[in-house]
């Protein structure tokens, strides 16, 4: 499972490319699957270039900004309106977001 | 050939904070659809989580409370996938660094104590509600719950029985509703468990393919599914075939477990750490101040009213089912200074008064220093235990203090000797047929005699007097 890295040169094949698609739900044609190899090839080649960093000492990090211990209070304040929550929703039933069925 | 169960339970706990994880929407149960909702619980572009710090203070309560080691940093992870119940398109979890881990809780069993791994305790948010509709091509989302915190509680595969997997679930329910820090109620989903089940060779030491088992809302269908699973997996294995690795829903009506194919994709969660959300460092001095904020344990509680209270263990393990009955009973006790006797009532009565009506001890009208009275009155002689059966039921029924159902009532006990003498005298005289076969052996015939004097005092006669006395002038000629 996942995405392993091979060594072809290549970052990313045209099934990865399929495999991630269908993933995040996206239908692709023959082209654009072709275009957006190489177009995630050329990304990870340019990122590559971080690997030329000596971070011997330097602990993994999973954020940016040396910031700890960011809370907030557990009060309550006031939630969007009813109306103003389903005003985006390509369709609403009463007070429900409307979806294609999805059966468990 | 005997086969052994091996079961692994994972728990999500809903906790009791006023407000959602990572935003100030409230969490209250059964709001009108999308009321509580704001454009951080429903994922919109741009918007920034903030942590509810309470959440931390929970999740570490019950970390300490279940002996894990609580990590000194620890993140969030995003885990995508798609679901219409997750605005987002990732539930924001923790998966590389948890807040807790390598726990343990000891469960009782009939053969004693065992005692269960947990592997880790996590954070994380709640997805929404779905509704499907019987006859429309459509789901409805409500989004309510998207948000609300959880922790999840996985063990380590240490249950052997569906015994002991009960066994233990029902240990985590009563230390979360000890702390105050889940309600546990299993309908409503504040208290959800799945369960990997799988079978080997007894003797073998590795593991067979395991199944996943969901969809069971109540401690008995927990018993039910694991039996069936159990059951099942044991066919698929004693008539040479491989069980597959795979999620199963439990059917309550059909009373099995059915595979949830179709929806079984190979997941690929593609975690990474939330770029929106930074560490959590946790101290000592933090962990300090959570460790003593930290109630008496239900176990610790259990052994301390054996111990100190003299009762028997199954007695403990009622009065200590809940903070509040506990509290109750050790004021009793306290108050009367007679803990057996305040046992036996609290077990007995008031109980049952309340489990007829579905009451919790908290809305119990008898007050406990109502009931320390009521005990002290029958200790010195004021009232007869046969008439505190009734008292009680008065005072359940009005509130009332036993003084005053007493005196109301009129309902002194007859403790002089002059009055009852007279009385049973008039009984023995009214009765002269039954005295004669008392006196011609007919013995059993006592219980009679006692009988028709308590019958002529209203009850309120004390019960050794009438003995005494009634021994006494039967005997003579």
């Amino acid at each position: 499972m996942g995405i392993e890295k091979q060594d072809t040169g290549l970052k990313i094949t045209k099934e990865e490319v399929e495999y991630v698609a269908h993933l995040a739900r996206l239908d692709f044609s023959e082209a654009e699957k072709s275009k957006f190899t190489s177009q995630l090839n050329d990304i990870l080649m340019y990122v590559e270039k971080l690997n030329q960093v000596d971070t011997t000492n330097v602990e993994p990090m999973s954020h940016a900004i040396a910031l700890q211990n960011v809370f907030r209070d557990d009060s309550v304040h006031d939630s969007l309106s009813h109306d103003l929550s389903l005003s985006n929703a390509p369709e609403a039933r009463g007070p429900f977001f409307r979806v294609p069925k999805v059966i468990e | 050939m005997p086969y052994e169960p091996v079961i692994g339970l994972e728990v999500h706990a809903q906790l009791l904070t006023e407000t959602k994880i990572f935003c100030s929407c409230s969490t209250q149960f059964g709001a009108e659809p999308n009321s509580h909702t704001c454009p951080v619980c429903m994922g919109m572009p741009g918007v920034l989580p903030v942590l509810n710090r309470k959440v931390v203070e929970y999740t570490m309560k019950m970390a300490l409370a279940t002996h894990c080691r609580i990590n000194e940093a620890c993140n969030f992870a995003r885990k995508n996938y798609f679901y219409p119940d997750l605005p987002k398109g990732y539930q924001i979890s923790q998966y590389a660094q948890p807040l807790s881990e390598h726990g343990y809780v000891d469960i009782e069993l009939d053969g004693g104590k065992k005692r269960i791994g947990i592997t880790r305790i996590h954070m994380e948010e709640d997805a929404g509600k779905l509704l499907h509709d019987e006859h429309l091509p459509s789901s409805y989302v409500d989004l309510n719950r998207t948000g609300v915190p959880l922790i999840e509680i996985v063990s380590e595969p240490d249950m052997r029985s569906t015994d002991e997997a009960v066994a233990y679930l029902k240990r985590l329910h009563e230390i979360l509703v000890y702390l105050e820090i889940c309600d546990g109620n299993m309908e409503e989903g504040s208290f959800r468990c799945d369960a990997n089940v799988s079978l080997r060779p007894r003797g073998e030491m590795m593991f067979g393919t395991r199944t996943e088992l969901k969809n069971m809302n109540s401690f008995r269908n927990v018993q039910r599914a694991l039996d069936y699973e159990i059951k099942r997996q044991q066919y698929i294995l004693e008539s040479g075939q491989d069980v597959i690795q795979e999620t199963r829903l439990w059917d309550d009506s059909k009373g099995e477990t059915q595979s949830m194919r179709g929806k079984e994709e190979a997941h690929d969660y593609r975690y990474f750490p939330d770029p929106d959300l930074v560490p959590i460092v946790i101290d000592n001095a933090w962990t300090e101040e959570m460790k003593k904020s930290l109630p008496e344990l239900p176990l610790e509680k259990r052994e301390r009213f054996i111990r100190d209270y003299q009762i028997p263990p199954y007695d403990a393990g009622v009065l200590t089912s809940s903070r509040a009955l506990a509290g109750y009973f050790e004021e009793v006790a306290r108050l009367s200074g007679k803990p057996k006797i305040a046992s036996n009532w609290v077990m007995g009565d008031v109980l049952r008064f309340l489990n007829e009506e579905k009451r919790d001890i908290k809305e119990c009208p008898v007050l406990p220093g109502s009931l320390a009275e009521m005990i002290q009155l029958i200790e010195d002689g004021t009232i007869s235990g046969k008439m505190a059966k009734d008292i009680i039921v008065e005072m359940y029924r009005t509130g009332k203090s036993p003084q005053a159902v007493i005196e109301e009532k009129g309902m002194i006990q007859i403790t002089d000797e002059g009055t009852l003498e007279k009385t049973v005298a008039e009984v023995i005289a009214a009765n002269p047929t039954q005295l004669a076969q008392y006196r011609g052996g007919k013995e059993k015939l006592f219980g009679y005699f006692v009988g028709q004097v308590m019958k002529a005092t209203q009850g309120k006669a004390n019960p050794q007097l009438i003995n005494e006395l009634l021994k006494e002038m039967l005997a003579k000629e």
